[in-house]
């Protein structure tokens, strides 16, 4: 199984989530994670994906059923060398006056921030690469969590072109989109 | 009509009747009731817009779906919330698996309602998000033009396929100024139909290397009305066609290339073809597992070319050596223009070897051992009567697969069927929606004790409405092809398959309680006699109910998740392949 990351432009409209997350339902492929937000263009939303797939096909098969969807604009593959990659997550930790201080120091090795602080707990906010989230979480077992949210991965390709303007330029090119 | 400049104010019900004129509907198939009763309102008064009043809202979408067959226009039915909206489910997913464009367009519960679980509410939406082309949830008048104008554009454009419309009643109720789209926002709608010049290329390249090519044609090319490209083809190339159940037609059964239907029930020819060959040229045909069998000993050696309007179906259960997305009329137009004159490798030793299959495995007819009429002897000869001009149109099961591949398949889309759902009940209504496209026409439906059993009820709608369909129902007790498998698979143990239609119900009666002219047939003589009788017969619907004897059993056969290699021409008794040099 290998792990990809994809980018779609959705319009904003009712039900377009229902399709995709559908879609992956009825077809059995596997989602991994799954981030929705507005973007620059308020009649665009957009999806990261995360699919896990057992081969090249079904990858191309996601893609390919993704952009029957009569609301998705464009997909994109981004790949891990060439995009910015963030998860975000909240954790409660245990901690008391004695281990506070350490956990501190923990937090701030990750950059991450301490948004709230009781006698006998804190809860930690941070932001990176799910590789940094997970070595963060290791570090913090050992006092103990109480509680954990984690947000779905969110990316962007690395350099100055966008998304929307591709799938601006891909309307006047009808005939090369699809083919492979 | 509206004024453009400043639009007319009108409901969202007089919209929608506005705009279904607009988009040129003569006809849709349907049934009021609550939440769609203000649109019934003003379609009661339109003079282009035909209203068929159906029995069952099953029936209003096989009715669309066989309208859409003959006519290529888009087929429209019309059903209320709740349940009226869930019984078109069966027939809008029928549509989807074999690419029919239909609209179907619902009520829905006033918009404050919806969520609520109000009163005959669905969220038919939802529930047809894996069967829609593509789907439109209507809160405000004003959004209803643009609704239906972009659901009859996705519904017969790239793949066919069914769109839902449902429409809330307050949006239907509500006054709106009325503004036809000039053109159609849908960004990420772009169906490609110009294939790209280096497949096509590749492919003519591909078939002048092969020694065993084979032209693998599925429904995509009728829908695509490519039958005389293809038939160019044929002649430039002199390549063997398999014509697919939903392709049955495109190339003449006479003709002496065609090799007949491949697949579960193929012909041996038509397997054989599809085994041995080097090279499959996919023409609209998507390598469906009844077509298949196992599929990683499907033509095991073959490379494989494969054309469609829809990529996603390319290299999704056969992984295509050249695929060509595109509209299959260009695709074969512009094939013709590259192999034109081309020097193409002799295929005669292929050909002569599948002409030897053909002529040493046909499907020969024997006579029952009960008495009873042989239902392949039935179809046969309605089939020499009716001629290749008329429409057939089949239910599922054995009988389907009887008249697959002994009715006069001549025509390009006179066939109609449900070939990827399947759906049991299809016939009747289905018929009758083929007979309101094509009143000019003789329209037989071949259908099953069964299946028939499922949907007559439209008969009451044909009598009534003056629709003339014919309907054969192959009576022989029993649900057919479930009992095949029984006799095959289950050690002859007929759990539940036996109908008892031998006593109930009487369906030449049956036929004139819903204003249709019955008829019986339970001997060889009485065959032409009945057949005849119904033909006669014009103003009204007609079913003639023929007696068949229940052991009769669909061959060949490749029995399910088994090799095409090891298809049977009957029970326990293979094809001799090697025994043919090729």
């Amino acid at each position: 199984m290998s792990t990809h990351t994809l980018s779609v432009l959705v319009e904003n409209k009712p039900g377009v989530l229902a399709r995709v997350a559908g879609l992956f339902a009825r077809r059995g492929y596997n989602i991994e994670s799954l981030a929705v937000g507005p973007t620059e263009k308020p009649e665009l939303s957009r999806i990261t994906l995360q699919v896990s797939v057992s081969s090249p096909q079904v990858l191309e098969q996601i893609v390919k059923q993704l952009n029957k969807l009569i609301e998705v604009l464009k997909i994109v593959e981004l790949q891990e060398g060439s995009s910015v990659r963030r998860e975000l997550v909240l954790i409660k930790v245990r901690g008391d006056a004695a281990t506070r201080g350490q956990i501190i120091e923990i937090v701030q090795l990750f950059r991450g921030k301490t948004v709230d602080v009781h006698q006998d707990s804190m809860t930690i906010e941070a932001t990176g690469s799910p590789d940094k989230l997970e070595a963060l979480l290791e570090m913090l077992a050992p006092y103990g969590i109480r509680e954990l949210v984690q947000s779905g991965l969110v990316a962007l390709g690395r350099g100055s072109r966008s998304l929307t303007e591709r799938a601006k330029i891909d309307k006047t090119r009808t005939a090369a989109n699809t083919t492979n | 009509m509206a004024d453009e400049v400043s639009p007319t104010l009108m409901t969202g019900a007089q919209a929608l009747v506005e705009s279904l004129e607009r988009v040129g509907v003569e006809v849709v198939f349907g049934i009021p009731g609550g939440a769609i009763l203000p649109a019934y309102d003003p379609l009661f008064d339109s003079k282009l817009v035909k209203h068929i009043l159906v029995r069952h809202e099953q029936g209003a979408g096989h009715a669309a779906e066989g309208y859409a067959m003959v006519t290529g226009k888009v087929g429209v039915c019309m059903a209320t919330s709740g349940p009226g909206a869930t019984n078109l489910v069966t027939a809008i997913a029928d549509a989807y698996m074999d690419s029919v464009p239909i609209v179907a367009i619902t009520g829905q519960v006033a918009s404050p309602a919806i969520g609520t679980d109000a009163f005959q509410e669905a969220d038919i939406r939802g529930i047809t998000f894996p069967i829609t082309k593509h789907s439109y949830l209507i809160k405000k008048a004003e959004d209803i033009p643009h609704a239906i104008a972009a659901a009859f554009h996705i519904a017969k454009t790239g793949r066919p396929g069914p769109v839902l419309v449902d429409i809330a009643k307050d949006a239907l109720a509500t006054k709106a100024p009325f503004v036809w789209p000039e053109s159609l926002d849908l960004p990420g709608y772009r169906p490609v139909t110009r294939p790209h010049v280096k497949q096509m290329r590749e492919a003519a390249r591909l078939i002048g290397q092969a020694e065993r090519p084979v032209l693998y044609v599925g429904g995509g090319a009728v829908k695509a009305k490519a039958h005389e490209a293809l038939a160019e083809l044929v002649k430039i190339t002199g390549i063997p066609v398999v014509t697919t159940l939903m392709a049955r037609g495109i190339v003449p059964d006479s003709h002496e290339l065609n090799y007949g239907m491949p697949g579960m029930h193929g012909t041996v020819a038509a397997v054989g073809a599809l085994q041995r060959s080097d090279l499959l040229i996919t023409l609209g045909a998507r390598f469906d597992d009844r077509v298949t069998g196992r599929l990683d000993s499907f033509a095991p050696v073959a490379k494989v070319i494969h054309a469609d309007i829809d990529p996603a179906e390319i290299s999704k259960n056969r992984v295509a050596d050249v695929p060509i997305v595109g509209d299959l009329g260009v695709v074969i137009e512009e094939l013709n223009t590259l192999l034109r004159g081309a020097d193409l490798p002799d295929y005669s030793p292929w050909v002569a070897y599948l002409s030897n299959l053909r002529t040493k495995y046909t499907l020969d007819l024997e006579p029952t051992k009960d008495g009873l009429l042989s239902p392949e002897y039935v179809i046969r000869r309605l089939g020499e009567l009716a001629g290749p001009e008329a429409y057939y149109v089949s239910g599922v099961g054995q009988h389907q697969m009887w008249a697959a591949h002994l009715l006069p398949h001549e025509r390009p889309g006179r066939w109609l069927n449900s070939g990827g759902a399947g759906t049991m009940g299809y016939c009747v209504p289905a018929a009758m929606g083929a007979q309101v496209g094509r009143p000019e026409a003789v329209v037989w439906g071949i259908d099953g004790d069964g299946c028939f059993q499922m949907t007559n009820q439209e008969l009451v709608t044909c009598a009534l409405e003056g629709i003339p369909i014919k309907i054969a129902v192959m009576n022989n007790q029993s649900l057919g092809m479930v009992r095949q498998w029984q006799t095959l698979f289950y050690g002859e143990r007929y759990s539940n398959t036996d109908l008892k239609t031998n006593r109930i119900p009487n369906f030449p009666m049956l036929a004139e309680a819903m204003g249709a002219a019955g008829f019986r047939a339970e001997t060889p003589d009485e065959v032409d006699e009945v057949i005849k009788a119904a033909m006669a017969i014009n103003d009204r619907p007609v079913v003639v109910e023929f007696v068949v004897h229940k052991d009769a059993m669909v061959w060949p056969m490749v029995a399910a998740g088994t090799s095409n290699d090891d298809i049977k021409i009957a029970r326990d008794l293979a094809p001799d392949w090697e025994g043919e040099d090729l």
